[in-house]
């Protein structure tokens, strides 16, 4: 256990947001996430998980409260230090927004490279990722010549390969089959170990169960309960893994 | 000195390696798209109308210059005898007058061969025919502006009241005018292709900005500075741009070469007078280069205004 370990690494605090004019889609969200843990984030289709995500993935501002993140207030962030914020996430987005000119390795390659890590460092970890989520042999493939499941895993292991401080995935096994889902967790989990925060939102609860270390978070119509009591602090890790049902209310 | 060129070889190898990560991140110069194609289009129209332009300047310049110092003397008078004793006091009235690098009364038989063709035989010859005048040639150190003519009138009127004064330049005056007149033209039409690039290549950047947008968007959100995705947009418009820009002055240069020779063939030594110098080419050179500047910049400037719209 690393000294840092229930170090905060993200904070919202009554934090609300609105797209134009509608009515609130998130609402009072407050929680703290703490260092190298490994959370999910359910909820019914709708509740509002993507947004929550945009959030911590700085892609969206929230319409009020206070976001910290790596300590800092995120909000008031100046333009010229995001690019450094964002280096430090890894995201899988609900659609994967793969770049369509480039092969899968490329796509892989990406956050590698905009970091400027020199090309010969580049090559073994990215073959080395793709043939860990079994896409060795399509590595030259564009992703429109890719199925679902195969997009999915690059977007997986481009989020992964730049090992982040955090990482955010949205629905990551939305589209693969049981087994590979399991296999991707195990790939969260890997990650998780290495001192990754890791935030997966799915609306799948039977995923929950096979992260037995997880803390769970709940979006209902924009509103964020904690059944299992993962965001109090400390927080108990293992309620989620044992009583799944509690979610299924 | 070895660590020197370590550390400096080194730094390059950075540099080529950033580049060419750089590189692989948007499609690179593919020549996609009928922008390099505009693009050459106009800067090969600019080229010409701006060879015409300077050709034309140079032509006006030369001729000018010809007739710059230049005053003729006319003494019309249809006796024979006056007329020549005029002549010679005009003459001699011209050559006392300072600031003359040259005056000459042209002999008989020169006018005679200047008037043949129109009037058919030598005039001069017969008594009835229409009087010729006696001609005097001057040549000025100056430039035969109103004040030298004026200054020379004064001096030539008493000793011979039939005699005509003119610069010779005013002779040319409607050439002149003519000539200045498609120079007008060929500014116009230079503004109105520059403008036309500028908007082409507006276009071309926008256009290219939104085939580009989802690729920008997630550059972005992966941690990309504005800096570097505007290094990457910038790179590959000005592959386009100079693709085009290179064809356009190819163009260019070919079509003006082949109206030079053209108006060679014309053997008029005011067409020759009109050729280009070094420094026109290098004028025509720079407009390729304007282009591809002019893209690279709007591309820049595009691209930083898209980012400053994203989170
Ligand atoms: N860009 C947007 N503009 C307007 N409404 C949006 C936008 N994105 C999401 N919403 C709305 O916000 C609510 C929550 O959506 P979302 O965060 O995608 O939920 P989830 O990921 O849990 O399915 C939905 O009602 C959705 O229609
Ligand atoms: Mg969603």
């Amino acid at each position: 256990m690393s000294q840092n370990e229930d170090a905060e690494i993200v904070h919202f605090d009554n934090v609300g947001l609105r797209y134009g004019t509608e009515k609130e889609v998130l609402t009072d969200v407050s929680f703290t996430l703490y260092s190298g843990r490994f959370y999910f984030l359910t909820g019914a289709s709708g509740a509002g998980k993507t947004s929550m995500l945009k959030l911590l993935y700085l892609a969206q501002r929230p319409s009020r409260g206070l976001i910290r993140m790596f300590g800092t207030d995120a909000i008031t962030l100046p333009r010229d230090r995001l690019p450094g914020f964002r280096r430090r996430l890894g995201v899988v987005f609900q659609d994967f927004r793969l770049v369509p000119h480039l092969s899968a390795f490329d796509n892989v390659a990406l956050p590698l490279r905009v970091a400027g890590v020199p090309e010969r460092d580049i090559i073994k970890p990215v073959t080395d990722m793709l043939e860990w989520v079994e896409l060795g042999d399509r590595s030259h493939a564009r992703p429109a010549t890719l199925s679902g499941g195969e997009q999915q895993r690059v977007a997986i292991a481009r989020a992964v390969i730049g090992r982040p401080d955090m990482l955010v995935a949205d629905e990551p096994t939305g589209n693969v089959d049981p087994d590979m889902a399991i296999k991707l967790l195990r790939l969260f989990e890997a990650l998780n170990r290495l001192g990754t925060t890791v935030v997966v939102a799915t609306h799948d609860v039977h995923l929950l169960r096979k992260v037995p270390d997880s803390l769970i978070m709940r979006l209902d119509k924009g509103r964020l309960s904690d059944p299992t009591g993962a965001l109090r602090y400390p927080p108990r890790r293992t309620v989620a893994a044992q009583r799944p049902e509690l979610l299924l209310r | 000195m070895n660590l020197l060129s370590t550390i400096t070889g080194d730094r390059r190898d950075e540099w080529r390696e950033r580049a060419s990560a750089e590189r692989r991140l948007l499609p690179q110069g593919q020549l996609s798209g009928p922008m390099p194609w505009v693009i050459a289009i106009m800067i090969g129209l600019t080229v010409v109308a701006s060879a015409c332009g300077l050709a034309l300047r140079n032509t006006a310049h030369v001729a000018s210059a010809d007739v710059a110092g230049g005053v003729t003397v006319q003494i019309v008078n249809g006796a024979p005898r006056e007329r020549d004793r005029q002549a010679q006091a005009a003459l001699a009235a011209v050559q006392a007058a300072p600031g003359i690098a040259s005056a000459r009364l042209v002999p008989q038989k020169e006018l005679d061969a200047l008037v043949e063709p129109w009037l058919g035989t030598t005039a001069s010859d017969d008594v009835n025919a229409l009087p010729v005048p006696a001609l005097i040639d001057v040549r000025l150190a100056g430039t035969a502006d109103k004040a030298a003519v004026a200054m020379l009138r004064q001096r030539i009127a008493p000793a011979a009241p039939d005699a005509r004064i003119d610069a010779q330049a005013s002779w040319l005056n409607p050439v002149f005018e003519a000539i200045g007149a498609l120079q007008w033209l060929a500014g116009g039409l230079i503004a109105l292709l520059a403008f036309a690039t500028v908007a082409t290549v507006l276009l071309a950047s926008r256009n290219a900005l939104s085939n580009h947008r989802g690729t920008i968007e997630i550059v972005h959100m992966l941690g990309g500075t504005d800096a570097q995705i505007a290094r990457i947009f910038q790179r590959s418009m000005a592959v386009d741009a100079a693709a085009g820009g290179i064809g356009g002055l190819l163009l260019g240069v070919v079509t003006t070469g082949l109206l030079a020779r053209q108006f060679a063939a014309l053997g008029s030594g005011m067409m020759t007078a009109g050729g280009l110098g070094w420094t026109d080419w290098l004028v025509i050179c720079c407009i390729p280069v304007g282009g591809v500047l002019l893209a690279v910049l709007t591309a820049r400037l595009s691209v930083l205004h898209a980012l400053k719209g994203m989170l």
